[in-house]
């Protein structure tokens, strides 16, 4: 299946061509006729934000999921993966962040599994170590195959899966977020494996949010942007910042610009101040959020601006560093006790981590509020109406039928319940992660503009988004965050998303 | 677990060494502490009543506990695959009190004691459906089996019935002595159980997705191996034992009677928990299984020994269990950490 000879990637033809892929979830397109190729002997990177399209096209890709459109050709040849064992028939394997093995079994059963050497129907145990082993040792892996998988580190673990998968033949290796857990001489290691296997002419694909990683192992790149295909460029030819510039996308909405007094009006009274926050993924980080300002958390994904957000909200526990209201230590990881002081956290993962989808509107909203006040001081009847109905008004969520359940509503009228939930307690500080992640431009808007409504109510509001211009759009205060530390505090005004891009792509110094 | 070495240019250094027996045989560390208890309780009965470590008492362990251990066999399959099996003494009691009652009516003994226990497998199999394909806790499925077969038990009976088949009873007062050690059929068929369970968990791909599935169902299934068909057939193979465990049973105790068991399912848990296997499955084997079983079967003997109720049984098993449930969080904690 894999040529020895020395390819050159354009003018070959591809292993894996998919031309027009298109997938709907729920009436949005997830991706909108993309197009994509991989070459033999290559490292191709697909670069994009969340909600992308990505996850969608390596799904399709790997028989998880079916195209609603398109056509994938494996060697010039149409193939149609209905199940995961089809694409693996094919040639494609992959590897995901979340590795996909036992711990529980030895190395060797963990490669070998499901097609072990077998002697009169009993396994051959000494013939699976010996197979395994030579797997492994062709990727330069020295580890005891008989030993148990859970006793490595997670980067051994990995290089496991990556054995698993080209222990059958294989032409196309997907390779996704590999290097999230891992440490730089981990990430050598991992590479060296990869270049490996390039030099066998097998084609990969790479998807990690580390810059640096990418530009050193990958040929080329593909970018997509919800879920559309924004262009295939050679590494050597893409500009760091371009890249950056492509994946967050510059729409092309007009929107009017809120209001903002001046700068050197007088400073406002300090709400909400973290001192020498830190965890796993943030470096220690001083910031300061006013009474009735939006604080604007901006970088990629992977930058640190979700840990800070989290760690903002008192919802996580941090490594070291406090965090001040009105000058008063919080204590932090313990989200039901910040909720009472006024701190409320609405979470990027709106399905897993904020609404629930089989309850009412009215249910999610009074969800938070009924749970604060606590079981023996139900809501009356009346006044919970009369207050889901006015939460309803107050931010137009449609349809205007609090009975419904929460999953049949939109995106963006979700994330709406959202909000009037943590409204509902009357807040100080509200932190948004993405609030506006899946919505559409209409509901986004509105969004934006609700947030600028409640600082302007005196509350304050700390804004994560990856889409730049809606950071630069509502915040007064931009946090730019680069490899988990903040590098630059600015003033919204002063800012424009060029300037910010510059800040956010630019590569690490040293 | 041969332990055939892996070839090595140069000899590997003592600490190498141990570092990969550690990494190797971690999973029998929570065994060989199961095996170190039972140890100790030899020694401690020794030294307390003299006349404790002797050949009547140890044979007699092995002849007391058969029906336990072949139970225990099946219940540590259902287990390593992440589930429970609750049903397997009620579904032994309905067994054992068929099995008597048409050995009384004339029943050849060659039809019956098949019948019973494919009765048994068939029992195994309704729970596995369930859970597989309906979803259910297996909680709560092996639950309902445990109440049907407690109620086909009484349809069978509502008192004991005695046992005359010469066949059966044979299978108990047959003994094969030497010494003052004696083994009985039972015995043989018990450590029969859990020398072929031990092949089949080792050796075969499908013991090999029993360990897979309990390790992580989901990664199981994406390598592409039979999920769904190992985990029915693990509540096959704890029914069909739960079947031989009936028959055993009643040759035990020369007579069916449909209140046998009553508890015998926690018994079983325990016995296996204490054996090593792990309640959130992909760990265990079925010989630790049988070291906890005897473990359980001394814990007994000693309390008779001493002449206390045998109430406390019951309260020395919970502390081990105690002792055994909190080991294993620790285990678990420390390998999900490194």
């Amino acid at each position: 299946m894999t040529s020895d000879d020395a390819v050159d990637p354009v003018t070959e033809a591809p292993v894996v061509e998919i031309t027009g892929a298109t997938v709907r979830f729920a009436g949005t397109l997830a991706l909108d006729h993309v197009d994509f190729r991989v070459h033999a002997g290559e490292v191709h990177s697909l670069m994009g934000e969340n909600g992308a399209g990505k996850s969608t096209l390596i799904r399709a890709l790997t028989g998880a999921r079916p195209l609603d459109e398109g056509v994938i050709r494996i060697h010039g040849k149409v193939a149609r993966f209905a199940r995961p064992r089809d694409a693996q028939r094919a040639g494609i394997a992959a590897v995901y962040q979340e590795i996909d093995l036992l711990p529980n079994l030895s190395v060797a059963e963990n490669v070998l599994l499901g097609r072990e050497p077998r002697r009169f129907g009993a396994i051959d145990w000494p013939r699976m170590r010996r197979e395994a082993g030579a797997v492994l040792a062709g990727l330069g892996i020295d580890i005891d195959p008989a030993s148990a998988l859970g006793s490595h580190s997670v980067a051994v673990q990995q290089l496991v899966a990556i054995a698993r998968a080209i222990s059958r033949e294989v032409s196309v290796l997907v390779l996704d977020e590999p290097t999230s857990s891992l440490d730089l001489e981990e990430v050598a290691e991992l590479f060296r494996v990869i270049r490996e296997l390039k030099d066998r002419g097998v084609a990969i694909v790479f998807i990690s949010h580390f810059l640096d990683q990418v530009y050193e192992i990958c040929d080329r790149i593909t970018v997509l942007r919800n879920g559309s295909l924004v262009g295939e460029f050679r590494t050597e030819e893409l500009l760091r910042i371009d890249l950056v510039q492509k994946m967050l996308g510059r729409g092309a909405e007009q929107l009017v610009e809120r209001p903002r007094p001046e700068v050197d009006a007088e400073p406002r009274r300090a709400v909400l101040r973290a001192r020498g926050l830190a965890s796993r993924r943030l470096r220690p980080t001083d910031v300061v959020i006013g009474e009735g300002e939006v604080l604007g958390l901006a970088g990629l994904l992977g930058s640190g601006r979700t840990a800070l957000a989290r760690l903002l909200s008192g919802v996580d526990r941090p490594a070291h560093g406090r965090l001040e209201l009105d000058a008063r230590e919080v204590r932090l990881g313990d989200p039901r006790r910040a909720t009472r002081l006024g701190v409320v956290y609405s979470s990027e993962n709106r399905r897993s981590e904020g609404i629930i989808d089989q309850l009412s509107v009215a249910a999610n909203i009074t969800l938070a509020l009924q749970a604060q006040r606590g079981a023996w001081r139900p809501l009356r009847k009346a006044r919970r109406d009369e207050l889901v109905a006015s939460w309803i008004e107050a931010l137009d969520i449609r349809p205007r039928r609090p009975e419904l359940p929460v999953g049949v509503l939109s995106g963006g009228n979700q994330q709406k319940v959202l909000l009037a939930r943590l409204l509902a307690l009357a807040p100080r500080v509200i932190v948004l992660d993405e609030p506006t992640r899946g919505i559409d431009v209409g509901a986004k808007v509105e969004l934006q503009n609700l947030v600028s409504g409640l600082a302007d109510n005196g509350m304050s509001v700390v804004f994560v988004s990856g889409e730049l211009e809606e950071v630069v759009r509502v915040s007064d205060q931009i946090a730019i965050l680069r490899d988990g530390a903040v590098v630059d505090v600015v003033p919204g005004s002063q800012v424009t998303v060029d300037t910010l891009l510059a800040v956010v792509g630019q590569p690490d110094e040293g | 677990m041969t332990d055939t070495p892996v070839a090595l240019g140069a000899r590997p250094s003592l600490r190498e060494r141990a570092d990969r027996f550690r990494a190797r045989r971690a999973s029998w560390i929570p065994v060989s502490a199961a095996v170190g208890i039972l140890v100790v309780m030899f020694a401690v009965g020794q030294a307390y009543f003299g006349n404790f470590l002797t050949p009547r008492v140890l044979s007699s362990l092995l002849l007391d506990n058969a029906y336990l251990i072949v139970l225990a066999v099946g219940m540590t399959f259902v287990i390593l695959t992440g589930g429970i099996d609750l049903s397997v003494g009620s579904v032994m009691a309905f067994t054992g009190i068929l099995c008597a009652r048409m050995l009384s009516e004339g029943a050849p003994t060659g039809v019956v004691i098949p019948l019973v226990i494919v009765l048994g497998a068939l029992m195994g199999l309704a729970t596995g459906v369930l859970v597989q394909v309906f979803e259910v806790q297996p909680f709560i499925a092996s639950l309902a089996a445990m109440f049907a077969a407690r109620g086909l038990a009484f349809v069978v009976s509502l008192s004991s019935i005695k046992l005359e088949d010469p066949f059966v009873l044979a299978l108990q007062s047959t003994r094969l002595a030497g010494g003052g050690w004696y083994l009985t059929p039972t015995g043989i068929i018990a450590i029969a159980t859990v020398v072929i369970a031990a092949l089949v968990l080792h050796f075969t791909r499908f013991g090999r997705t029993v360990y897979a599935v309990g390790g992580s169902e989901q990664s199981a299934r994406l390598m592409g191996l039979a999920t769904a068909r190992t985990k029915v057939l693990a509540y096959v193979i704890s029914g069909t034992c739960a079947g031989i465990a009936g028959v055993l049973f009643t040759a035990y105790s020369g007579a069916g009677y449909p209140l046998n068991g009553i508890g015998t399912e926690l018994d079983t848990i325990a016995a296996v928990v204490i054996g090593g296997t792990l309640l959130t499955g992909g760990t265990g084997y079925v010989l630790g299984s049988m070291i906890g079983v005897f473990v359980y079967g001394t814990i007994k003997v000693l309390i008779s020994f001493l002449g206390a109720e045998q109430s406390w049984t019951r309260i020395t098993i919970g502390a081990l269990l105690l002792v055994f449930v909190v080991v294993q969080r620790v285990i678990v904690a420390r390998s999900s950490r490194s």
